[in-house]
């Protein structure tokens, strides 16, 4: 490099500088104004230190160098923040590569908090965990939680500050915002739930040195029925919290406790450990489900009622009075009344206030509140009725009232309801910014657009479904310059010097918090009792008015996606490839119809195109619209009802998500978010592909050819009798379980199993995105689901058995069976499938070539091959991502469950190195650790007294297809189910 | 019997006062009116003649497009991935497999003829055994694509093979495919031997026959001296003799142990004892239909009526009906097995290949395969070379069909009803096969122009001259 022609960073700058406004540079050459000089410096590995040594460098500048070199090749991954972070669990004294430290911090999804234990290896945040302390966690993880590892190293993340479509700076934005602010009056703030303390503390200063601006909230899967619920029963927006292992009974007018909304995690787990039917257990509580489309609670439920949205409020009201026509509903009522206190009636957030105000009438009634029901202030900073806070800014800003409107993120253009158009209000305001994750609809009309930090870049906080309050601790720096709310705000206020951390910190310190509580609550993952108290508000009687009459014709039910929530994780991979729940659908929305609707309607795609996994598109009309969606038939389904999902259909989000799906949001109109009526359907003469992972399995004999024994099932009156009723087989003969090989000898190892209790499965789907994580599992993109290639390890299989109407659904995880008698292992030709001495099945990746025999020869069809790369390779933000203990895998080789061996491994060393055995909880797998319901346990079956020994001695315990004489170590506890006696089925 | 066959007609007619019915003439293995030198000069000339005739380079045209076809099947196949076909998570053997097994059928007739009915002094053999040993190699090769190309990762299939190597590693001698391994190798190496020696006293022939000098270098490099004398002729009739004991179980074992790979499986549909028979039976009766697919065009194209006769189209009509009758039987067995055992899986299997997705694959085979050779009970049609190509196609798709239904129908629906799928072969599974084709014809139409495809010498031994000459020896 010439000396004449060096140039540095100085220079670039001023250059830069010397630009105005819509000036573009092509390039970086015609940046520079100079192309060789530059191209020369960017060839440098160091361009400043480049500088340096062309001037001639000595001994001393020279070992600097060279020191530094050498400690940053080490360190190009790490970014942690310069804050003080508390690391949980384990705490080496420096940070040992390959020994992963875990941090507790908080994801916040709908505005509340739950709380996560982050696996981060040498800087980068790679596996999240549920936190055992939070008790919206209590240890477990749902799908969006484990995939949101994905979402923080997404390369469609938006990366710059954007003006008008630009690349622009954060002080370009700081400046253009400085001349609005001058008009208080005329701004308003757009955000989503808030729950968390210093946010709202920031925004309280904000109305307080702004006068006049106006603070609005709207999210799409909001809350506000329950909150308008919450003041017709109480007065006042008062928050529920439930205590479901207090309960005998529950009864679920179409809420889906289990599977969304704040605490579902808890609460399935509370549910569940009623239902845990072992030895000695006299009692099981009972669930009553009345819902439209099957959910994970309806389908866990003792008695499930598939009714039309319409028909709930009427329902609600019977229950209430005890007086129905319909004996089931006079059955249940009589079984409330006999666990008066110890019951709980739950509403749905869908469904409307008066069935909630019901709901609260009946607990009241019941004594339930204070026992199985807590009243407490909202955890929410303000609690609004969102729909009717965004009518007014909608409003508003028609009125051209709105001079300057700031959304903290949120996707309003897209997902706001369709009669407000918003698009075209939006327009009307002169300054428009928003702070997003990624550059989406939202953002192209924007005048300003800011990316978002992912919550594990920024510090924050936030509640839990109980009030409890969450630090959350950021495990990398920003990977993408994004900004965090606070930093949005304290732009606004002029706070500039206020980083996240001294906003959260500074308002806790406020609060009373030193150096040595701030770190425990750090440590911990929580502010130990912040929980809010009881209320102590009692519930008015039960609403007298409300429309009660069940509508006629077909209905509508409209609901968020079950695994891309309101669209937001649209262009996060695993959840995109998520079977849903039920449907088992990926990469997709469908119109959710019953079989008898199906044929009625003339709609029905038949079997024989479901079982190429294709259906027919059909055209539902609504209030003039019209709208294609492909028809997707699910037993279970109330007849006459259409379920959408909402959330699908982004244009603008990322490559993942773009064009996948149909946006149902152009059918949900504010009057009718969630119930609309008057909808017709006609089909279409045109097929649609979709990527199902299952078709509509049924357990029915004529359709399998006969009784599989897969699920087994008793009630609790049979299990009560006979504990071994639900899995006695006749057609198992006494040399059934003879080999031709000889046993493997474990006495002297450990001999690892596993055991699945279906009976407090919910088919959730945490433990499938928890091992995608766990073990670098690709995604394979719709194209290949459709050819049934999809990679999970750990699928959840459904099952229907009777009649299609109303059918018992069974959920029936399915990881790798880990068999003593492999079928696998021994067609292998090169032995890279083999047996190790702890039991397991090893898959010797290098050693495979791919002939595929395995899987074929596989009965419970576990095993997974690599038909293309399928793994990426290229881009380079997803290399953090992976677990580093995991190989990825290549192209042309065959993978499967290996049940977390890299986690038995860990333990096994762990172990040796204090001379002891592995201990009864050191270790477990990342479906297990994930799972809401504890329903996977796993550990050494030769430990007397580890918990999956003991289950396998419960007479409930059965191995899958284990007529095979497979042996496999995987087994399962039958489903044991309550049912009503009273209640005919 | 045979003996008695192997008696010129002419000789028997001008002798005989009764006029005897034609019907109760029985049909020569070579027409009269043949001498030493006609033989010779009929053979020899298709390959030594100058002028190549245009039928042989639209023929041998065609199969290089076909051949293009599997080369670009291949290069995609190998850059890209196996997931070019149709293979899934229920399905993971499809075409490659089907394919693998329906040509290494096709390649039994070769070492059948060649060696169990040399041993079986089955003398009608010599007219069509040269024929069908070139076919079995072809076939063979074109079988040993799909397990070297089936494989996740092509590159590595070296490691099936028991190679001293640093890693100390073995392949797994409990696997099926390991036994395929040698078994197939075996096959292939015995049956080129087989062939390449029944070869050197012909090449010799065309040496001295060949005017041309390329033409004698390479045929002489192939006679490997041969001179004809009584030593070599000693010698040869020891080697092939052995070459045929050596043969004979192979064409028993090899698609025994083929059919090992599914009867060693757990699969229902798969895993049954009566495999190995049903699999030779199919295999004979796969490679009896491929010969006659091919020599009856043959035959007429190269106008050679006189050497193969209707006495070998109708033998070989009436092996092609006894292993059909026993491959149906196998389908009528299975069926049996399914009700009779009372096991919901093996039920379910059947049930499945009658009424399931696939039904219209099944039914097609039981025509193809178990209808379609009875034609063959009838005599009018066991000499009629157009029935006889109908039945061979009806037996060649047949077999495709019964591979088809043995593999990915047993596959698609097996245990666990919720990992049930549908398998469909793509575009590139197709371009596989009919690239495999191209490869088998493109080597046929080679032997057929550069080889004799009848074996001169044999011939010239059922000469009466030759037989008269042998009498005396005795």
């Amino acid at each position: 490099m010439s000396e004449s022609k060096t140039i540095d960073f100085k220079e670039f700058r001023k250059r830069v500088g010397d630009l105005r406004g819509r000036e573009y540079w092509r390039s970086l050459e015609e940046l520079s104004r100079d192309p060789e000089s530059f191209d020369e410096f960017f060839h440098e590995e160091f361009p400043q230190q480049a500088v340096a040594l062309d001037k001639g460098v000595d001994r001393r500048d020279f070992m600097k160098l060279m020191g530094a070199s050498v400690a940053m090749a080490g360190l190009a991954a790490c970014q942690q923040p310069a804050q003080s972070l508390v690391p949980y669990v384990r705490q080496p004294e420096n940070m040992i590569p390959g020994q992963p430290i875990f941090f507790a911090s908080a994801m916040i999804l709908g505005g509340y908090a739950s709380g996560v234990l982050v696996e981060s290896h040498t800087g980068r945040p790679t596996k999240i965990e549920g936190n055992p302390d939070h008790p919206s966690s209590l240890g477990a993880t749902n799908a969006f939680m484990q995939a949101s590892i994905l979402g923080l190293y997404d390369p469609d993340r938006s990366q710059v500050v954007r003006h008008m479509g630009d690349v622009a700076t954060w002080s370009d934005f700081i400046a253009a915002l400085q001349p609005v602010l001058k008009n208080p009056g005329g701004i308003r703030l757009l955000t989503q739930t808030i729950t968390s303390p210093s946010t709202g503390d920031q925004i309280q200063k904000l109305m307080a040195a702004l006068p006049g601006l106006k603070w609005h909230q709207w999210e799409a899967v909001n809350r506000d029925n329950v909150r308008e619920g919450a003041r017709l029963a109480f007065g006042s927006y008062v928050h529920p919290v439930y205590h479901f292992d207090k309960a005998n009974v529950v009864v679920s007018l179409g809420s889906d406790f289990m599977g969304s909304g704040p605490g579902h995690l808890r609460y399935a787990r509370d549910f569940m450990n009623r239902r845990r039917v072992r030895k000695g257990v006299t009692s099981m509580n009972r669930l009553y489900a009345f819902e439209s489309m099957p959910t994970s609670t309806g389908t866990s439920a003792d008695h499930r009622f598939p009714v039309k949205p319409s028909e709930m409020e009427a329902i609600a009201r019977e229950l209430s009075s005890g007086n129905s026509s319909r004996p089931h509903i006079a059955a249940i009522a009589r079984d409330l009344k006999a666990n008066a206190g110890a019951s709980i009636v739950i509403a749905g957030d869908e469904q409307p206030p008066a069935v909630h105000a019901l709901a609260h009438a009946i607990n009241q009634a019941l004594g339930n509140h204070g026992t199985t029901i807590t009243i407490t202030q909202s955890p929410e900073v303000t609690p609004v009725n969102q729909l009717e806070s965004l009518r007014e800014l909608v409003t508003d800003m028609n009125a051209g009232k709105v001079q300057a409107l700031i959304i903290i993120g949120g996707n309003p253009v897209f997902d706001t309801p369709a009669d407000f158009k918003f698009v075209d209000a939006f327009q009307k305001v002169p300054f428009r910014a928003h702070l997003s994750h990624y550059y989406d609809e939202t953002s192209e009309l924007v005048h300003w657009h800011i990316p978002e930090t992912h919550f594990l870049e920024a510090w924050g906080d936030g509640r839990a479904h109980d009030g409890t309050v969450s630090i959350q601790q950021p495990l990398i720096a920003p990977l993408y310059n994004g900004r965090h709310v606070s930093e949005v705000i304290g732009a606004m206020i002029g706070g500039l010097d206020q980083s996240p951390y001294d906003v959260v910190k500074s308002y806790w310190f406020s609060k009373g918090f030193n150096d040595l509580t701030w770190r425990k609550a750090l440590h911990d993952g929580l502010i130990a009792n912040s929980a809010l108290p009881a209320a102590g508000a009692a519930a008015a009687a039960a609403p007298a008015t409300g429309n009660s009459q069940p509508a006629t014709g077909l209905e509508l039910e409209i609901k968020p996606d079950p695994t891309i929530y309101d669209g937001r994780f649209a262009n996060n991979g695993w959840l995109q490839e998520l079977p849903k729940p039920q449907t088992k659908i990926t990469w997709d929305n469908a119109l959710i119809v019953s079989p008898k609707t199906a044929a009625e309607q003339h709609i029905d795609p038949g079997d024989d195109l479901v079982n190429e996994r294709t259906s027919r598109l059909a055209e539902v009309t609504y209030r003039g619209r019209k709208m294609r969606l492909p028809v997707w038939v699910v037993p279970g389904q109330p007849d006459g009802v259409l379920t959408i999902f909402f959330g699908y259909g982004r244009k603008r989000a990322g490559k993942i998500a773009d064009g996948v799906g149909f946006n149902t949001y152009e059918l949900r109109d504010s009057d009718a978010l969630h119930h609309a009526t008057g909808v017709q359907v006609s089909g279409l003469d045109e097929t649609y592909r979709i990527a199902c992972t299952q078709e509509h399995q049924s357990l029915n004999v004529a359709e399998t050819g006969g009784d599989r024994g897969i699920i087994r099932s008793a009630t609790f009156a049979e299990y009560q009798k006979d504990p071994g009723i639900a899995v006695k087989r006749e057609d198992v003969g006494e040399h059934d379980n003879e080999s031709m090989w000889p046993s493997y000898d474990y006495s002297k190892q450990n001999a690892w199993g596993m055991v699945i209790d279906t009976t407090v499965c919910t088919g959730c789907n945490g433990c499938v995105i928890a091992c995608q994580s766990e073990n670098n599992i690709s995604i394979v993109g719709k194209v290949e689901v459709l050819k049934e290639r999809e990679m999970h390890w750990l699928r959840i299989d459904r099952y229907y058995r009777g009649s299609v109407e109303n059918p018992e659904v069974y959920n029936q995880p399915v990881p790798c069976m880990q068999c003593e008698n492999a079928p696998c292992e021994p067609v292998c030709p090169v032995g890279a499938t083999s047996h190790s001495s702890e039991g397991l099945n090893d898959m010797t990746y290098n050693r495979c070539v791919g002939t595929r025999y395995c899987s074929n020869n596989c009965p419970y069809k576990v095993r997974r091959f690599n038909f293309f790369h399928y793994a990426d390779y290229d881009t380079p933000a997803l290399k953090p991502m992976r677990n580093p203990d995991v190989t990825v895998r290549t192209r042309g080789v065959m993978e499967k469950c290996t049940y977390c061996v890299q986690r038995v491994n860990e333990a096994r060393i762990h172990a040796e190195k204090e001379n002891r055995l592995v201990r009864d909880g050191e270790v477990t797998t990342a479906c297990a650790q994930a799972c809401p319901t504890e329903a996977i346990v796993f550990g050494n079956i030769n430990d007397p007294t580890s918990r999956v020994h003991q289950l396998k001695l419960e007479p409930t315990n059965y191995g899958l297809l284990e007529e095979l004489n497979t042996r496999p170590r995987t087994t399962y506890l039958a489903t044991v189910r309550n049912p009503n006696p009273e209640i005919k089925a | 019997m045979a003996q008695k066959d192997l008696t010129p007609v002419h000789e028997i007619r001008p002798t005989t006062e009764l006029k005897i019915p034609e019907r109760f003439i029985p049909v020569p293995t070579l027409e009269p009116g043949h001498s030493f030198a006609s033989v010779t000069d009929h053979i020899s000339t298709i390959v030594l003649r100058k002028k190549t005739p245009i039928g042989w380079f639209v023929g041998f045209g065609f199969s290089c497009i076909l051949m293009g076809i599997l080369g670009v099947t291949i290069f995609r196949l190998i850059f890209v991935g196996v997931g070019i076909w149709g293979i899934n998570h229920p399905v993971g053997w499809g075409f490659d497999i089907i394919n693998f097994v329906w040509w290494i059928g096709i390649g039994h007739a070769g070492t059948l003829i060649s060696a169990i009915l040399l041993l079986l002094r089955q003398e009608w053999r010599t007219s069509i055994n040269r024929f069908a040993e070139a076919m079995t190699l072809f076939a063979v090769a074109a079988a040993g694509l799909y397990p070297a190309l089936h494989t996740g990762r092509p590159w590595y299939d070296y490691w099936l093979f028991p190679y001293p190597n640093t890693m100390s590693l073995w392949p797994q001698f409990r696997s099926p495919l390991m036994w395929d391994v040698f078994a197939v190798s075996t096959y292939a190496t015995v049956s080129a031997l087989f062939w390449y020696v029944g070869l050197i006293p012909d090449l010799a022939t065309l040496r001295d026959r060949a005017t041309n000098h390329a033409a004698k270098m390479i045929y002489g490099m192939g006679a490997l001296g041969w001179r004809g004398s009584a030593k070599h002729w000693h010698r040869y009739e020891h080697a092939y003799l052995l070459l045929a004991g050596l043969s004979t179980p192979l064409v028993l074992s090899v698609h025994t142990i083929v059919s090992f790979d599914f009867a060693v499986g757990v699969i229902p549909g798969w895993h049954a004892t009566f495999f190995p028979p049903y699999f030779v039976a199919g295999a004979v009766f796969a490679g009896f239909a491929m010969v006659l697919t091919l020599a009856i065009p043959a035959r007429k194209f190269f106008h050679l009526e006189d050497f193969i006769t209707m006495k070998h189209l109708e033998n070989m009509g009436k092996v092609m009906m006894a292993t059909g009758l026993i491959v149906f039987y196998s389908y009528v067995i299975e069926a049996f097995f399914a009700y009779y055992s009372g096991n919901v899986y093996e039920r379910y299997m059947w049930l499945n290949r009658a009424t399931g997705p696939y039904r219209h694959m099944y039914y097609a085979l039981i025509v193809c395969n178990g209808l379609a050779p009875n034609l063959m009970w009838f005599k009018r049609f066991r000499t009629s070379p157009a029935m006889l190509l109908v039945t061979a196609m009806f037996a060649n798709v047949g077999m495709w069909l019964e591979r088809f239904v043995i593999i990915p129908t047993s596959l698609h629906r097996d245990f666990l009803p919720s990992s049930w799928g549908m398998y469909h072969g793509t575009i590139w599974d197709w371009g596989m096969y009919i690239g495999s084709m191209g490869l088998f014809l493109f080597l046929l139409f080679l032997f057929l122009r550069f080889l004799p495809m009848i074996s001169i010498f044999e011939i010239r031994t059922m000469l009466p001259e030759a037989q008269a000459a042998h009498g005396e020896e005795h």
